[in-house]
């Protein structure tokens, strides 16, 4: 890790329209970040590969990533919160976990 | 010495074996082959005991027939990189070794068989195979050496234990890689239809004709119903853990490796594309599912990549696999920079360098170019030193691909 690492933001946006980012390196529970000029405040640990809401996200948002469409939100979010499986879904076939190994579905 | 010509990069030609059949090999693999996972042990003591790193095993377990299985072990011991074959059957299965023999001999490649229930055992068997595969590779080595031209060259590519990374490091910079290989000729191919759901609409509108976006479409639908028939995507845990929430995600960081040249056709696993440009392979069996996944793991992929042609595939992991295969070698190219400091003896490219802003997409994507060229001329990718020699080879049904798939095929 180079010694400016700090004054780069540990979440890159990869497409003008996308309203999620993703994590290029660690990030901490408490660590204030900046999204679009404002100061937020991470809820979460969010690790390398991760995405965070851009803005305030509504359940039935689509999900908009390499500005194209990966999915829906499931329920509401703030700004800079994780979004993954807990509050979003695939449009297309269910995303599934190691808990349903061996269970079908 | 490489060159740079506005768009488009000249590369020097290279040694190749230059096989009977007029294609070019940048191996010289002997294949023990087992037609029934009966052989298989016998087959692997053949292998084991010959203790060289161009000896390689692979095989098919099924005692029924089938017409994919088949059509792939004859693209398989006929593959460019391949010298001749020592083939082990039990003797009760229904693979037809005759015509596989007779199809391997036609190639002018040598080719010897051996029938354990009538060798004498599994000790007779071993001991005659090994002595097989030593004559078989005294004629391989005496194979004429040539020019082999980048045009020439067939490379494959897939992703393996992706994660929120690959999309944008590894997988983008395979992308350049196939531009610039592509610009020179050579044929690359994408794959993994069931890894492209989200994506058909953006894929078809690079198709070189109307009738071929349709087809590019209808084999991503194709994959949807039988992935969603099977009851789950292609989505590994491993895919979730590392940040990847649905399947179309996953998708869109897929299809950055196919690049930006215009796609040229859709082939099928044991289908050798018949002129230079970007390929899809459609992995996705036809009719309803009757075997099951499409592909039980990522070596089956790297197999039909192989089948098709590939004289080496480029795979791209963010998780970290550490495969490699028989025939043809593996380049990992690590999309993950966590995971390339964890796995570095493994990863043959540090994608994630990208990620720390150590490297650009396009530095990174002439690093790969420049490594395929050194792997095709001999250096040893590090899954091909290490010994990985992954296959997979299971059942599944295809019908022949549509007139639409190929509309630049030579007359």
């Amino acid at each position: 890790m180079s010694d400016n690492a700090t004054f780069v933001s540990p979440f890159i946006l990869l497409h003008p329209d996308d309203n999620v980012l993703v994590c290029r390196q660690h990030a901490f529970r408490g660590q204030t970040i900046t999204l679009d000029g404002e100061t937020v405040i991470l809820a979460d640990e969010i690790t390398v590969g991760h995405k965070i809401a851009r803005r305030a996200l509504s359940a039935g948002d689509k999900i908009i990533k390499y500005g194209a469409p990966i999915g829906s939100m499931k329920q509401d979010v703030p700004r800079g919160a994780h979004v993954h499986m807990h509050n979003m879904q695939s449009d297309y076939i269910k995303s599934h976990t190691r808990e349903v190994t061996g269970h079908g579905h | 010495m490489v060159t740079k010509t506005g768009d488009t990069t000249t590369f020097p030609s290279f040694q190749a074996w230059l096989r009977p059949d007029g294609r070019k090999g940048i191996r010289n693999v002997i294949c023990v082959v087992y037609l029934v996972e009966c052989a298989h042990h016998v087959a692997r003591k053949i292998v084991n005991t010959c203790n060289d790193d161009e000896v390689h095993l692979i095989g098919f377990p099924g005692c029924y027939p089938n017409d994919y299985a088949y059509k792939m072990m004859e693209a398989l011991c006929t593959h460019p990189n391949v010298g001749g074959a020592v083939l082990v059957s039990l003797g009760c299965e229904s693979f037809n070794r005759e015509a596989l023999k007779r199809h391997i001999e036609a190639s002018g490649r040598p080719v010897e068989t051996y029938v354990i229930q009538n060798e004498g055992g599994t000790l007779a068997t071993i001991e005659k195979g090994v002595a097989a595969v030593r004559r078989i590779q005294t004629i391989a080595n005496q194979t004429p050496r040539g020019d082999m031209d980048v045009s020439e060259l067939i490379v494959g590519t897939i992703c393996g234990g992706s994660d929120g990374t690959s999309g944008i490091t590894a997988n983008p910079a395979v992308g350049r890689a196939f531009d610039t290989l592509g610009a020179a000729g050579a044929t690359c191919i994408f794959e993994e239809t069931g890894e492209l759901v989200g994506c058909e609409k953006i894929m078809a509108s690079r198709a070189v004709t109307p009738e071929l976006g349709a087809e590019l479409e209808a084999s991503v639908v194709k994959a949807e119903h039988y992935y969603t028939i099977m009851g789950f995507g292609s989505f590994a845990p491993g895919n979730a853990e590392g940040g990847l929430t649905t399947q179309e995600e996953k998708s869109m960081g897929a299809y950055s490796k196919s690049g930006s040249a215009p796609i040229c056709g859709i082939i099928k696993p044991g289908d050798v594309p018949p002129t230079g440009g970007l390929y899809l392979l459609d992995v996705v069996p036809d009719g309803e599912p009757r075997f099951g996944f499409p592909n039980i793991s990522d070596n089956a992929e790297i197999v039909e990549m192989i089948a098709c042609g590939a004289h080496v595939t480029l795979f791209t992991t963010g998780r970290g696999s550490v495969v490699g295969s028989a025939i043809s070698p593996v380049i990992k190219v690590c999309a993950n920079p966590e995971t390339y400091r964890k796995l570095s003896g493994d990863m043959d490219i540090d994608a994630g360098s990208i990620m720390e802003g150590r490297a650009t997409l396009d530095q990174v994507g002439e690093d790969i170019t420049d490594l395929v060229l050194r792997v095709a001329v001999g250096e040893r990718s590090l899954s091909e030193a290490m010994g990985h020699q992954e296959f997979i080879l299971t059942y599944k049904a295809f019908d022949p691909i549509g007139p639409a798939c190929l509309p630049l095929r030579r007359a």
